[in-house]
């Protein structure tokens, strides 16, 4: 029997480092991760983030093997995110790759971030052409493929719908842990009375900028006049940001005459904004795809099976080459395994991702 | 079913469902007429969705209006009615500048014809641009070339705003100029010879084509972080 490409993905583009074991089509091997979880009101700052990414790479890498059953001698190929993220988070994973392609004779594949996502989500959920709304902290596209590359439909010209948010949490003191989204979620789920907030859409594109300011600003002043609660606030905001979103996908369905659509990212385990969407594909006879926390949030295997796919397709990053960026499109990226026939997907088997925070 | 059915009686034949809206063929008074209906939309939150409808509808009905004061022909807006989210408007006999291209295309350029719709073009757009008025989806599917007269006419304003920034104003010609190369591009330089005659019938031109150039150039969109 011929033997299974198998690859190593390291991902730490954000506050999460993960390092993910998959096959060609699509099995998860392990997929430990580790998140940075910072005090109420604070963000993550890019040089903790490293330190705590540098801190928790062997141990997830050791628990990664282990949870396999593979040695480094089963491994074809070593992938890691090249970008976009965080400069310095970025960095730990980059050098950690550079040093264990020498140590094990291996070779390199950079990966883009967030076309990891689409194939994550693509294998996942077997959905083959869906318009993607890639939605988490600091992302916010609408993405379809076409001739050979993923193309940005519409995307937020300013922050990331994740990143409005994260910052909102910390105006209410909400906690980061697990995500300051999630806690917003279920805090709304409390929530009664509607607040007029500003609706930013410009064609396929959005802005949240202007919607945060103006929530930082009135959230005080009514909360002291007890003219709403925080629940109520957390609602309104939710409401408004994933109208926007819903709108925009739609937008490019009808563009693109799709019917499918698919939702990435950290932010696509909120389950009002799948509710939402949901509704939204059955007024046009379409489906939503969605997947939960275990591969929506920024894991190693997604990027262990996007740089097998290119992989696959003959595509290596030299050594020399094997550096990091902070911006990066997704449309930049040639996604050659596409073009062919695609390798055929199983989705029966996957295993579950264990999170493992802390220590 | 029946809602379909009811919506046939009150409105006509439908002719285009897109994302926000439903487009009838229809009668006013005895005249041809379009009905432009838009929906609500389930998702939202009931407060959200009415006031986005009731938003959209004026501003749509106002630009419009708006564009024909400053001398684009558009056409004529009969009723608006808020409570149906509505708007009748003139039935412009003839056929899209889309259509008309793709022709050349198959069939070969008639050049006098070409540069006359291209002048047009630029024309209206300079018009309505001096104005203050951004038409938001310059697309040639938006714009019909009327029977008879061959005159340039201009709908959809459903994504019209009013603005006097330069920014906005390249966006608008960026969206028309991508829009020409990617269906069009077996006519030639047609955006050129927009460009030439909006040069000519705007007073503002310079600042607006410096601003294309650089719209160009960043492609519109920003290169991304994390």
């Amino acid at each position: 029997m011929e033997k299974k490409l198998i690859s190593i993905g390291f991902e730490g583009s954000a506050n999460k480092i993960g390092i993910g074991i998959a096959t060609l089509d699509g099995n998860i091997l392990a997929n430990p991760r580790s998140t940075y979880i910072t005090p109420p009101g604070h963000g993550f700052l890019p040089r903790e983030t490293a330190q705590h990414h540098l801190q928790n790479l062997t141990r997830l890498l050791r628990s990664a093997l282990d949870e396999a059953g593979i040695s480094p001698a089963d491994i074809d190929c070593i992938c890691y995110t090249k970008g976009p993220g965080m400069g310095a988070p970025l960095q730990v994973c980059a050098a950690a790759v550079r040093v264990l392609a020498k140590l094990w004779n291996k070779p390199l594949v950079g990966v883009n971030h967030c076309v990891a996502h689409i194939e994550m989500g693509r294998v996942v959920t077997g959905a083959e052409d869906p318009v993607v709304l890639y939605v988490s902290g600091g992302n916010t596209q609408v993405i379809a493929y076409s001739e050979g590359k993923y193309r940005i439909f519409g995307e937020t010209i300013d922050i990331a719908v994740g990143n409005c948010l994260d910052r909102f949490a910390r105006v209410l003191n909400l906690s980061n842990d697990p995500s300051p989204g999630y806690n917003i979620e279920q805090l709304a789920k409390k929530g009664e009375k509607f607040i007029d907030l500003p609706y930013v859409v410009k064609g396929m594109d959005v802005s949240f900028s202007g919607i945060l300011s103006y929530i930082e600003s009135i959230a005080p002043v009514k909360l002291e006049s007890k003219e709403c609660t925080e629940a109520d606030l957390c609602y309104s905001l939710q409401e408004t940001l994933f109208a926007m979103l819903v709108e925009i996908t739609e937008r490019a369905m009808a563009h693109c005459d799709t019917k499918d659509v698919l939702i990435v990212g950290g932010v696509g385990c909120n389950l009002r904004l799948q509710e939402m969407m949901k509704a939204m594909c059955a007024e046009r006879g379409g489906r939503l795809y969605a997947t939960d926390d275990r591969y929506c949030i920024d894991n190693g295997a997604m990027i262990a099976y996007t740089g097998l796919l290119a992989f696959a397709h003959g595509i290596t990053t030299p050594l020399e080459e094997s550096t990091f960026t902070q911006r990066f499109r997704t449309d930049e990226v040639h996604a050659i395994w596409r073009e062919k026939s695609s390798p055929d997907v199983n989705n029966g088997s996957v295993n579950t991702i264990e999170e493992k925070t802390g220590s | 079913m029946e809602i379909d059915q009811e919506r046939e009686k009150d409105f006509g034949v439908l002719l285009k469902q897109g994302a926000e809206a439903r487009v009838y063929e229809s009668t006013f008074v005895d005249r041809k007429a379009i009905v432009k209906e838009r929906f609500s939309k389930k998702y939202r939150h009931p407060l959200l969705d009415s006031k986005l409808t009731l938003k959209r509808l004026n501003a749509e009905a106002r630009c419009m209006t708006k564009a024909r004061k400053l001398g684009v022909p558009t056409p004529a807006l009969y009723a608006v009615d808020h409570l149906l989210h509505t708007l009748t408007f003139e039935y412009v006999q003839g056929s899209s500048v889309k259509e008309v291209l793709l022709d050349f295309g198959s069939h070969g350029v008639i050049e006098e014809r070409q540069d006359d719709i291209a002048a047009q073009i630029g024309d209206a757009v300079a018009k309505m641009h001096d104005g203050g008025l951004v038409h938001g989806d310059l697309t040639t599917s938006n714009m019909i070339i009327q029977q008879g007269t061959n005159r340039l006419v201009l709908i959809d304003f459903g994504l019209s705003f009013t603005s006097t920034l330069p920014e906005d104003k390249a966006v608008d010609l960026y969206v028309l100029e991508r829009a020409l190369l990617s269906m069009h591009s077996s006519c030639g330089n047609v955006m050129e010879r927009v460009l030439a005659a909006y040069r000519k019938s705007s007073k503002q031109w310079s600042s607006t084509l410096n601003k294309l150039a650089q719209v160009r150039q960043r492609g519109r969109k920003r290169t991304m972080v994390g």
